[in-house]
């Protein structure tokens, strides 16, 4: 992982056609809960390096750290010791995150938002990842794709938070 | 992250430091079903020291809040609660849910 924006060059595998004229920055982790800290560093660090307030770091670091585990949890079904690709690009307007893996298909968009006026009784236990996602980032998208080079499907999902004005 | 008990006579207090997330909510989990495994259901969790909580966290404290108040028997009030959680426990619809404290000994006298 590289301190300067621009000086790495988009992962040679990558399934978008990132324009080359914004900075982009990756790295790659094994599906494990105890990289959620790195995840969620990697984060930090380009959200305070696009001038976002506290408050929105937080939102980032908590919308990062909610797509690796259910990444995890759903397309890997578990911990395991395959890959996460981790990216983010720095526009002008935007902060634009990608995390891509190999696992299961798996469209999280699909997933209904959980009732959060029940009462105790009838509250899910679980289901709020997701739904944290689409409240704390201002747009949220899932694309599936195929590694060109050996054929292997992966899942994508892009969030983008908005700079302040 | 770090948990640490301390059993007074009416209730049970945990204080949690650090990070609570999928790798770490498990250990907030024991500690808690160590204290109603054990019958105990008056339970005052100190956040203030949590820096980070993911919904990992917001599973626990709703399934020991579950099973604090089954046949109104106790409750999982929570002391101390940073903004930046709050914030994160209202978005989930969880506020109504619990009750807060911002002191501790009375969160302890009136639970």
């Amino acid at each position: 992982m590289s301190n300067n924006p621009a000086s790495q060059s988009q992962p040679e595998i990558w399934p978008f056609n990132i324009s080359s004229e914004h900075p982009v920055r990756s790295i790659t982790l094994a599906a494990k809960f105890e990289n959620l800290d790195v995840a969620r560093n990697f984060a930090i660090q380009a959200a305070e390096e696009s001038g976002f307030e506290p408050a929105a770091v937080y939102s980032i670091e908590l919308a990062i750290d909610e797509a690796f585990s259910n990444i995890i949890e759903h397309a890997y079904g578990g911990e395991s010791e395959e890959k996460i690709d981790c990216a983010c690009q720095f526009t002008k307007t935007d902060l634009i995150f990608y995390l891509r893996d190999c696992g299961n298909p798996f469209n999280p968009l699909i997933i209904p938002d959980p009732n959060i006026e029940a009462d105790l009784e009838e509250r899910e236990v679980g289901g709020l990842g997701f739904f944290f996602i689409k409240q704390l980032m201002d747009e949220v998208s899932f694309t599936f794709s195929t590694r060109p080079e050996n054929g292997k499907h992966c899942n994508v999902l892009k969030m983008v938070k908005h700079k302040e004005k | 992250m770090e948990v640490s008990t301390n059993h007074y006579k009416h209730s049970d207090l945990v204080k949690a430091k650090g990070r609570i997330d999928s790798a770490t909510a498990p250990q907030l989990a024991k500690a808690l079903d160590d204290i109603t495994n054990a019958g105990r259901y008056k339970i005052v969790l100190d956040l203030s020291e949590v820096e980070f909580m993911s919904s990992a966290g917001l599973r626990v404290l709703i399934s020991t809040q579950k099973t604090c108040k089954r046949y109104n028997r106790g409750e999982l009030a929570l002391a101390c609660v940073p903004q930046r959680i709050y914030d994160a426990l209202e978005l989930a619809g969880f506020v109504p849910l619990f009750s807060f404290h911002d002191d501790i000994v009375e969160a302890i006298g009136k639970t």
